[in-house]
């Protein structure tokens, strides 16, 4: 009897689990199509909306334009702060336009007894140079509680007490802000804050050697400081406006003057970038209230200033979030440009005003990997090029052109090429007895590595043809960089066929013999060479990198030890100058050949003045040429003495000239207005967005795929059933042992 | 009971000052507050000024254990190891060397790290303990010797293969959740339910078959044969008897784990750029930020220290035949 | 000479473990109570199985770890470069190097380049593999090619194991038992230990072995990686990383856990109260970040001592010795609770208590009753830990606190792997490879450590 009841029960069971089964596979197969992409990162309210979605990959050191110095940084703060002048947007070569001053002002020379000396005065007989620049009227800052006033005038937020901060945990949870027009004495207190103590202005030094009494000035603060401090770490604020700078003084409300010593022409490029943006006394005095850097309250962390955007969400371990500022002053998009600008649609919001985006959305986004895959789904509008992802991406036409892939084509994304204004070497220490020197010997062994280190292949293999090899050390778009035959290193290669050929390596073999080293063992010991590359490079994903330069020295039979070290103790050997070879980048902070041919400066030598000369070279010919170089004005004289000043280093090699990078950048079609510029940082004010056509990409490049999870479930289940079906079986048994031994009591 | 608690938190100081002076001698013997600033400020333009500013800011211009220019208790407190290393006591984390304040970062970082630890946590426990229990039930079948083979399989695959292979397979060929990233609130589950997952299913193999012996030791045992003789179903006897018996030796193995959730992990959290306590301990390991790093490390310690008490009093709530002393 | 022996550290202390555990073997079988567990793990054919894949492993890990310096060709000088057997014997895998990527079985290059033609246009095309199959004429042969080669391999690979399958019934027959009988008792699996199964295994290994001959010299069987390195020779050599992180770690941290683990629960007292807070604080430090802030260390004595280290090889070398020290200082510890708990309660036994009563000195005590009783615990926690060990390489890799980046370990493979597999079309294979070769030792290893450690205890547990 019990038997039966198990049987039909067994049965329905059965019955019921199959049909879940069929359910779950009909699920499958037909999958349910989700109105919206299921892997949107961003809250779905703000879809549609006219947002830029960007990235940082590290949390910004700094965001005050007295100590920024990276590119990660000035990506924030050249849309906040705005220095007198910008570079134009569209013009080639880079041209410094007026952005809040009224013009680009001409310097006054003077002389040693402060008379005017006529423009065309020789550099020695300047003895300083005077700027005086006047600045737009009617510009005014961001909307910011550092400016709110109570109805007599008094600020609001100047005397916070432990209370008043207590609910306070980011500056927009103040209630109540203010604003003020931007006057002339707020760029003379950021120049005076270039000294502040306890701010370490990575210019300062070299400031000093040019505006005039800066030096005495940061002695003069720092005493100053010490005094009003008196130990404490917390609150000090140093009012800058009470100590007087000769070097920077305010002439009216709209003026100012910078008076620097003898001629310095690049001044104005420094000019250009945020070290010289204003900077409201009140906005400093607010930070620098007691317990606000408990709370992370500071400027470094909140940029305050009159750029056409403003931080409004700080959180560097997730997101940044820069927006319109309300106050932003008239501003027009450019309308002429190169001419090739008028034909790709460049030209088509001519004389709008900026900025057109109303939001910029910075995620953090450490992995590369991440990165790309979000662009290439919709939700990021701009990426660089993966080496990884190259071929995916990019691919070269017949003439020996980029363009983007098919694939890409297909989705509407466009390429966008420029070579940065940056080099990256490889150095020899010119101090090392082995690799160093001045001697006919070392200078071939240096010149036979040159030819050995094939720089083409690397920038075939690591990067993708993203890159060009560097025939000295000025890249295009400087002034002095020759084009074409005049412009090869003729110590490494050959004009063939119209183009630049390395040396064969035979050639370099028999340079290595000269030199006292045939098939890579030192003629007189006979022991085999070894050489040292340091590298701070110790993670996996250099090793490939590392063990391609080994293979380069290998072609000579010179064996390449490889030292990594971690970076601060690379740097360490840098300063010291103990190590042999190592590489080494340069990115160029205007574009002046000068800000490259330093580099190689002897006065500038890492080992013992600690400058930027990494290889410690120091030929007196050079630096006696760069010495009359340096301040003079682009002209054909300029030109003459350039091209000696690389010749000599072509035949010195104490760099492998290495590579000037170039940039992809790709951008989705919703993007417009994007023009490569290597110097400016302030370019996202042009860019304009058609959020409408992202939203229907987005959806349609992203629609999720479910079947496989109902597979699995399906698998699962199905694995199961035999389990259950033995389950019952046993059950079955048992129950039928217990029963036979009731029958048997 | 408190009495032992207290007596216990007592013991544990002696413990941290060793990981202390321990952390301290790794970090400032080893590297010296010259290193720390050049990293940190920057490759162009450094100048040995720069330096000495920075090591002052920061404190670490004092000397390491004994300030002999200092006058009495100075002599001990005006020194880096007092005040880096004996502020933490006090939970004083102090300022990282890029500036910000480390007990603040600590705590907004802390919930993304529970976000995605929490919830793996308990659902591997309980998914753990159901695959156990269902192997320990069929024990004996083609089911039971299957899935211990699907156990040492699944624990002999790195964790990184699963990471890598689940964000690849879900995220960018199938759509169904963001590649990577965090939100507050409702929008972080998406984020969340793809390590969860990945962490749950990482964990199956080793705990798996760790739990099925506790359980088929329990099913061994006398009591349960009795139980059964008694006439009682195999599922009652498995959820009444031995699941109650063998969540012993579960639990007990878990509570010490459960302070040290608040860490997060450091794989998921770097892979899923999740802004939580585990990648910001690997950003400080790559950035080499020293007053970030001794700060976790001692957090770390105080944590696993909770754990291990945490340990000793559930045995006693669990069976109430061990007593404290 | 034609060559000079060099001895690394962990070349030196891999042969110490050898000879350490060749001993013990000797010791084992000469002691009833010893030889009896063990017998019990050799009955079991899946823990047999997992001991000759292990084997395999092993002896490819110690051919990796014979080093020595060529001399170099009529000179009177030694090569700079340290190569091991492993190397010397895989030189044609070593030296054939692409330009950068390949797939397995490839004859184009993965990745498109430029070519310059003799008319001096370019176009971007896959160029021919240098060595993976050149010899082919025409690369549309490359099917038949395999399909022949892995023809031939199977031939070869069967008739080997045929013979050894043959050679191994001649000599285990019982005497005067006829060799066809004595074969299908074997085929029955009718024997004391499952000689089927292992026989079996070892027919798999060499038919795996076969193949990868005879493809590895015309082909990459696994690919190449981003600078053209064979991957399976690669993987190989990551081989003898995971094998040394796994077993010089317990071999390293042993003595101290040993000594110290006995010491706290024999003496008891202060003694046990200095040990317990030593191994309580080492302990309560997050491991990762002990690791991470030794190796940071590590790499700058390295950085002040170059004289130290004269070539890659003994760099590599002494960062993998410094991570297995400081993986044995984080992983000591629950080992030595272990034994102070055991040592503990063997105290109280009569026989040492006896022998104490007796005035036998402490030491003696030790030696002579303590250590051999608390064997088995040591034994079953190299076994269980050698697993954990290997997959933490891949993870402290990727943290970038493991083995040197220039050294071959699939923690390396993986991580760089990450950046391959965003690559469109994806670079699989050595993700792959580093998940075959890292699956099949801790497979291995864990199905042998089950068998011990039911063999040896089976109530004891982690």
């Amino acid at each position: 009897m019990k038997y039966d009841i198990r049987t039909t029960e067994l049965r329905k069971m059965i019955r019921s689990y199959l049909f879940y089964v069929v359910l779950l596979s009909a699920l499958a197969i037909f999958p349910v199509h989700a109105p919206a992409a299921w892997n949107n990162p961003y809250p779905a309210s703000e879809e549609g909306k006219n947002i830029l979605y960007a990235s940082f990959r590290e949390r910004p050191k700094h965001l005050d334009p007295a100590r920024s110095y990276s590119s990660n940084e000035y990506e924030f703060i050249a849309q906040i702060y705005e220095p007198p002048f910008q570079y134009h947007y569209l013009k080639r070569p880079y041209t410094l336009v007026p952005l809040t001053a009224v013009s680009i002002p001409t310097p006054v020379y003077l002389d040693q007894n402060g008379r005017k000396l006529s423009p065309k005065a020789s550099a020695t007989d300047i003895a300083y140079s005077i700027y005086e620049i006047r600045i737009r009227p009617g510009i005014y800052y961001q909307p910011h509680p550092a400016f709110a006033k109570d109805a007599e005038g008094r600020y609001l937020y100047h005397a916070l007490s432990e209370r008043d901060l207590s609910k306070i945990y980011t500056v927009a949870d103040f209630p109540r802000t203010g604003t003020r027009e931007l006057v002339a004495a707020d760029y003379v207190y950021q120049i005076k804050r270039l000294a502040h103590p306890k701010l370490h202005s990575p210019i300062l030094s070299l400031m000093a050697d040019y505006i005039v009494g800066l030096k005495a000035y940061a002695e003069t603060l720092d005493r100053a400081y010490k005094k009003l401090a008196d130990g404490r770490e917390d609150g000090v604020y140093l009012d800058l406006t009470r100590y007087p700078l000769a070097g920077a003084e305010v002439v009216d409300r709209y003026t100012y003057r910078v008076k620097i010593y003898g001629k310095y022409p690049q001044l104005l490029y420094w000019m250009a970038m945020p070290f010289f943006a204003p900077m409201a006394p009140e906005v400093d005095r607010f930070f620098s209230q007691p317990g606000m850097a408990r709370k992370n309250l500071t400027l470094h962390w909140y940029p305050v200033g009159t750029g056409p955007y403003m931080l409004t969400m700080n959180d560097p371990n997730r997101r940044m979030v820069l927006e319109r500022n309300p106050n932003y002053h008239e501003e027009h998009y450019p309308s002429e440009g190169e001419a090739e600008d008028r034909r790709r649609g460049l030209l088509a919001d001519a004389g709008k005003r900026l900025p057109f985006i109303d939001k910029v959305i910075f995620s953090l986004e450490k992995e590369s990997i991440p990165y790309w895959n979000k662009f290439l789904q919709g939700y990021y509008d701009r990426s660089g090029v993966l080496s990884e992802s190259f071929d995916q991406a990019v691919r070269f036409s017949g003439s020996g052109d980029t363009e983007v892939t098919e694939a890409m084509k297909k989705k509407g994304i466009t390429l966008l090429t420029s070579v940065a204004a940056s080099t990256y070497y490889m150095g020899f220490n010119m101090l090392d007895p082995v690799v160093g020197g001045y001697s006919e010997r070392a200078r071939k062994l240096r010149q036979a590595i040159s030819i050995a280190v094939d720089y083409e292949e690397q920038i075939s293999i690591f990067r993708n043809g993203r890159g060009i090899a560097a025939q000295g050390p000025l890249p295009p778009g400087i002034f002095g960089h020759r084009e074409g035959r005049a412009g090869i290193n003729p110590y490494v290669y050959d004009w063939v066929n119209g183009k630049p050929k390395r040396k064969p390596i035979s050639y370099a073999r028999k340079l290595l013999a000269e030199a006292g080293y045939p098939d890579g063992r030192d003629a007189r010991t006979g022991k085999p060479l070894l050489l040292y590359f340091e590298t701070p490079a110790t993670g996996p994903e250099e090793k490939a990198q590392l063990d391609w330069m080994a293979k380069q020295f290998k072609k000579l039979n010179i064996q390449l030890v490889v030292r990594a070290t971690d970076y601060n103790r690379f740097q360490e050997k840098m300063r010291k100058g103990n190590a042999q070879i190592f590489v080494w980048g340069w990115n160029a902070d205007y574009p002046d050949p000068e800000n490259f041919l330093f580099l190689l400066h002897g006065p500038n030598k890492k080992v013992g003045n600690n400058g930027e000369n990494a290889a410690n070279y120091d030929n007196p010919e050079y630096n006696r040429l760069f010495e009359r170089m340096k301040n003079m004005d682009n002209g054909p004289e300029r030109l003459a003495i350039i091209d000696q000043m690389v010749d000599i280093l072509r035949r010195d090699a104490p760099w492998v000239w290495g590579i000037h990078p170039k940039n992809f950048t790709l951008q989705h079609a919703w993007v417009y207005n994007a023009k490569p510029h290597v110097m400016a940082n302030n370019t996202l004010k042009y860019l304009r967005l058609d959020p409408e056509l992202r939203s229907q990409k987005r959806t349609a490049w992203n629609r999720p795929v479910v079947w496989p999870i109902g597979l699995l479930a399906v698998v699962l289940v199905a694995s199961a059933f035999p389990a259950v079906l033995a389950y019952i079986r046993r059950e079955r048994r048992v129950q039928r042992r217990g029963s036979d031994r009731e029958d048997g009591r | 009971m408190i009495a032992y608690i207290v007596r216990r938190l007592l013991y544990a100081v002696p413990i941290l000052i060793g990981v202390n002076l321990l952390t301290f001698a790794l970090f400032f013997f080893v590297n010296s507050p010259d290193d720390m600033a050049r990293i940190h400020l920057g490759m162009k333009r450094v100048t040995p000024e720069a330096i000495a500013k920075w090591k002052e800011d920061r404190g670490y211009d004092k000397p390491l254990l004994y300030n002999s220019r200092a006058a009495g208790a100075d002599k001990f407190t005006d020194t880096i190891f007092f005040r880096h290393s004996v502020r933490l006591f006090v939970f004083d984390f102090g300022r990282s060397d890029q500036g910000r304040n480390i007990g603040r970062d600590i705590m907004s970082r802390m919930w993304p790290s529970l976000a995605i630890a929490l919830p793996t946590f308990l659902v591997g426990i309980l998914v753990n303990i159901t695959f156990a229990m269902l192997l320990a039930f069929f024990r004996g079948s083609y089911l039971d010797t299957w899935g211990v083979v699907v156990a040492v399989i699944m624990m002999s695959i790195s964790t990184l293969f699963y990471v890598i292979g689940g964000q690849y397979l879900v995220s960018k060929l199938l759509h169904l959740v963001p590649i990577s990233g965090y939100d507050t609130g409702v929008e972080a589950i998406k984020f969340i339910i793809l390590p969860v997952i990945i962490g749950v299913i990482g964990g199956i193999g080793s705990s798996t078959r760790l739990y099925r012996t506790f359980f088929l030791e329990e099913i061994n045992k006398d009591y349960v044969r009795t139980a059964r003789a008694k006439g009682l179903s195999e599922l009652r006897v498995l959820f009444h008897h031995v699941l109650k018996n063998a969540m012993i030796p579960i639990l007990t193995g878990v509570v010490v784990i459960i302070p040290l959730l608040f860490i997060g992990s450091l794989i998921m959290e770097s892979f899923f750029g999740i802004p939580g306590l585990g990648s910001y301990t690997i950003d400080a390991i790559n950035s080499q930020d020293f007053a970030i790093v001794r700060a976790m490390v001692f957090l770390g310690s105080v944590l696993y220290i909770i754990g291990l008490i945490l340990t000793d009093i559930s045995y006693t709530v669990v069976d109430p035949r061990v007593r404290l002393n | 000479m034609p060559f000079q022996p060099v001895f690394l550290v962990t070349d030196v202390l891999i042969y110490v473990l050898l000879t350490a555990a060749i001993a013990f073997g000797v010791y084992a079988s000469r002691r009833e109570h010893l030889r009896a567990p063990w017998r019990q793990v050799a009955r079991r054919p899946l823990a047999m199985a997992a001991m000759v894949i292990l084997s395999a492993y092993v002896f490819i890990g110690l051919l990796d770890s014979v080093h020595f310096r060529e001399r170099l060709p009529d000179q009177d000088q030694y090569s700079s470069e340290v190569l091991s057997l492993l190397d010397k014997i895989a030189t044609p895998l070593r030296t054939r190097v692409e330009k950068t990527y390949s797939a397995p079985f490839a004859v184009h290059g993965f990745t498109k380049e430029t070519v310059e033609h003799p008319d001096g246009s370019i176009t971007r095309e896959y160029p021919r593999l240098l060595y993976g199959g050149a010899h082919l004429e025409d690369p549309r042969d490359r099917t038949a090619d395999i399909v022949k080669r892995g023809a031939v391999a199977t031939l070869e690979g069967g008739i080997v194991w045929v013979f050894l399958v043959g050679a191994f019934v001649l000599l285990w027959r019982r005497p005067g038992e006829q060799f066809m009988h004595a074969l299908r008792r074997l085929a029955r699996g009718d024997s004391d230990l499952p000689w089927r199964t292992i026989l079996v295994t070892i027919g798999a290994l060499i038919l795996v072995g076969s193949y990868s001959v005879n493809m590895a010299l015309h082909y990459h069987i696994l690919g190449t990686d981003q600078v053209g390195q064979d991957v399976f020779y690669k993987s190989l050599k990551s081989i003898r990383t995971g094998l040394v992180i796994g077993t010089l770690t317990t071999l390293v941290m042993l003595p101290f856990a040993l000594v110290l683990g006995v010491m706290a629960g024999y003496f008891r007292g202060w003694v046990d109260d200095v040990i317990q807070y030593t191994y309580t604080t080492l302990s309560s430090i997050p491991g990762v970040l002990l690791i991470a802030a030794a190796i940071l260390s590590l790499q700058v004595y390295m950085a002040n001592h170059p004289e130290s280290f004269e070539t890659v090889v003994a760099r590599a070398d002494t960062r993998l010795l410094f991570l297995t020290i400081i993986l044995g200082v984080t992983s000591w510890t629950s080992l030595c609770r272990l034994l102070r708990g055991e040592t503990l309660k063997l105290r109280e036994v009569d026989y040492i208590q006896a022998a104490r009563a007796l005035g036998v000195g402490n030491v003696r005590i030790m030696m002579r009753h303590l250590f051999p009783n608390v064997m088995h615990i040591v034994l079953i926690t190299v076994v269980l830990d050698f697993s954990g060990l290997v997959l933490a390489e891949a993870v402290l890799s990727y943290v970038g606190i493991g083995v040197d980046p220039s050294m071959d370990s699939w923690g390396n493979m993986i991580n760089s792997a990450r950046l391959e597999m965003a690559r469109e079309p994806m670079v699989w294979w050595s993700l792959a490879a580093a998940f075959v070769f890292m699956f099949g030792l801790v497979l291995a290893a864990n199905l042998f450590s089950d068998a011990v450690r039911d063999a040896f205890d089976p109530r004891l547990r982690k």
